[in-house]
């Protein structure tokens, strides 16, 4: 087990580059901690396999080191690193049983054979899988042989991490759910570092403590679940995460009022001050649960049509305009819904602002 | 409610258009030999029925038993010399580059020249007056005999294989090297996540998964150098003595030499049943390589 650190880690697959647009990775500087529980979130393309290609040394960064307990070994390869990882389709040794499978690791480290036994024994009844032990892994199923490949990943009880690649991509929906808890149990026992990439934020979410957040080649957010929540600290952050995402209106501040379309909406005075002081494109952020909904005028609230209701079974999803821009909001199953006409609240707690896609205030 | 089964045979005409090309290719040339090997024939329209006398003869011919055991070496080392080659080829070929089309052009190119102009390469490129390697050999005054195809059978064999070899190592590779690209990267990967040796990554990965070419190759080269005939045959005929006469060239020897129509027929519907049989073995044996017990 270890704390891993990346300093200013850059990756270009290309062999020269020129622009920054160009890098994988662009200026990775992040510290995983020892005994945490990752998620390494973001969409297809945002670089969230090459990072863990680089903490496990299947990839050597174009810049910038890796550390593992300060010690860097940004030139050692993976089978020196003593690092696991697990890849989204399955990888089996045809030709072994799913015994040896297991054993695999630890064989080609020189690993006594009664302890090799002992925890090929210990991953088989974790993972359900002792019932076909001797069986030859070709044979089995795709849920079975992912579960292989995740059991290769977990017999080693030294390493400084495990990485997960997407590694449930494949397996059904009810089985996912069940390993994904039996992977956040290992976790809560053993206390091994894990990281979990996933593009599935409800995955990413249940899974871990920290969730990093990555898009076009940066992390953009490392924070607790509540916060990407709360405070999304950039614009993509808060249309990834949430569901629907946070609206974003175009705005103009006039002290602490905040102007959309004519239509002025009061800030909390510390988000307006930052707010004055940003440079760039402003912008006003708000969740559409944070939203009010409203039949009649009330104080502070603003006028919009209402353009269309989605029953969630659970929730409402309310879209209405503001001039010319739209605003989405989530309102309880049981409320009465506007059919025409309806007033916004932004309560000044939940509303934040963003200067070019960041979040200022 | 009962569905009502409709009987038409008329749906056995769309097979028809097959079994006349199986019947011209196949069946119908086969039958003929069959006819062949039951008869002695004397000329045009003079022919005795004479049983299975051929089939005996034939298989208590000791000539045939000959060129029967040189038939099996000759094969037996063409396998045993062109498959571990071809993979230790395809293994070492580049995998990405310019080097990937060079390679490939390089060894499709033994492939594309016909047999008999490879022995005619081979006879010039060994003989002891103006070939390469004969006249080098020689200049090394190694040999207690000089080197000629003529002199010795070893000599005679030497140049065979290695014509051979030349000739089809090409292929074993070529069919190797697509296995080997087939494997997909995520192999590897977790070869080196596992911390597997290079011999682990060839004996539990690519191995494995060539599984399917090298049955193909095994296969192949299996039947062609079983049926071996053009390059003996350019090289000395079969000589020195009877020392590479193979059984290919024994049968036409039988057939076309002595006209010998009734046991050629007899041999030759022999021969076609050791080929189909070893075929069958090899298959089924690379079926089941490495499987061990049988996945219900």
């Amino acid at each position: 087990m270890a704390r891993i650190d990346m300093a200013e880690v850059a990756h270009s697959y290309l062999p020269k580059t020129q622009t920054l647009e160009e890098y994988a990775l662009k200026r990775i500087h992040i510290t995983w901690e020892d005994g945490g529980a990752y998620a390494l979130l973001g969409p297809s393309g945002c670089g969230k396999t090459t990072l863990l290609n680089i903490i496990s040394g299947l990839l050597a960064p174009s810049q910038g080191q890796v550390l593992y307990d300060g010690l860097d070994v940004t030139a050692l390869p993976p089978e020196k690193r003593n690092i696991a990882q697990v890849f989204q389709f399955p990888v089996l040794y045809d030709t072994m049983t799913v015994a040896e499978n297991l054993a695999f690791p630890l064989r080609n480290r020189g690993v006594a054979p009664d302890l090799i036994r002992e925890r090929v024994r210990e991953v088989a009844d974790m993972l359900d899988l002792a019932a076909v032990l001797n069986k030859k892994a070709a044979g089995l199923t795709a849920d079975a042989k992912q579960k292989i490949s995740l059991g290769r990943g977990l017999v080693r009880s030294d390493v400084a991490a495990i990485l997960f690649d997407e590694p449930l991509t494949v397996i059904d929906p009810h089985l996912k759910w069940q390993l994904r808890r039996k992977l956040k149990e290992i976790h809560e026992r053993a206390g091994t570092t894990m990281i979990y990439v996933t593009h599935d934020q409800v995955e990413a979410m249940t899974f871990a403590d920290t969730i990093v957040v990555m898009y076009e080649g940066e992390v953009v957010q490392v924070g607790t679940p509540e916060a990407l929540v709360e405070k999304p600290k950039h614009k993509f952050v808060g249309y990834f995460i949430g569901s629907p995402g946070m609206n974003f209106l175009e705005c103009r501040l006039e002290g602490n009022m905040a102007h959309v379309n004519g239509a002025a909406i009061a800030l909390d005075p510390r988000t307006a001050e930052q707010g004055r002081r940003a440079r760039g494109r402003l912008e006003l952020g708000i969740r559409p649960m944070h939203l009010e909904v409203h039949n009649q005028p009330v104080a502070g609230g603003v006028p919009v049509a209402v353009r269309l209701i989605e029953d969630q079974g659970n929730a409402k999803i309310v879209t209405t305009a503001l001039g010319g821009q739209t605003v989405v909001a989530r309102i309880p199953e049981a409320q009465p819904v506007p059919s025409e006409k309806a007033w916004l609240r932004f309560p000044p707690a939940w509303t934040r602002m963003f200067a070019d896609e960041r979040l200022v205030g | 409610m009962m569905m009502e089964k409709w009987e038409d045979n008329r749906a056995w005409y769309l097979v028809l258009p097959v079994f006349v090309v199986v019947a011209f290719s196949a069946i119908i040339p086969l039958m003929t030999v069959v006819n062949y090997s039951l008869q002695d024939i004397f000329g045009p329209g003079n022919a005795v029925f004479v049983g299975t006398e051929w089939y005996k003869e034939m298989l208590t011919d000791t000539r045939l038993h000959d060129a029967l055991g040189r038939q099996f070496l000759f094969s037996g080392l063409v396998l045993l010399i062109e498959i571990p080659l071809g993979i230790l080829i395809a293994l070492a070929m580049p995998k990405k580059g310019w080097g990937v089309s060079a390679s490939l052009v390089t060894l499709a190119i033994p492939l594309l020249i016909p047999w008999n102009v490879i022995g005619t390469i081979w006879i010039i490129f060994t003989r002891p007056d103006i070939g390469l390697f004969g006249v080098w050999i020689n200049s090394l005054n190694l040999l207690d005999v000089p080197f000629d195809h003529t002199a010795r059978p070893i000599y005679a064999w030497i140049t065979l294989m290695a014509m051979e070899v030349w000739h089809w190592t090409p292929l074993v590779a070529l069919l190797c090297y697509a296995g080997l690209r087939a494997i997909p990267e995520a192999y590897y990967q977790a070869a080196r996540i596992d911390g597997a040796s290079a011999w682990a990554v060839f004996r539990y990965i690519q191995l494995p998964k060539m599984r399917g070419v090298l049955t193909i190759a095994v296969l192949l080269r299996w039947m062609d150098s079983f049926l071996i005939y053009a390059e003996p045959f350019a090289l000395t005929g079969g000589g020195p003595g009877n020392t590479t006469t193979f059984l290919s060239i024994y049968l036409v020897k039988l057939a076309t030499g002595q006209f010998d129509l009734g046991p050629a027929a007899a041999f030759s519907l022999i021969y076609f049943l050791i080929v189909l049989l070893f075929s069958f073995i090899f298959y089924q044996a690379l079926l089941n390589v490495g499987r061990g017990e049988k996945i219900s």
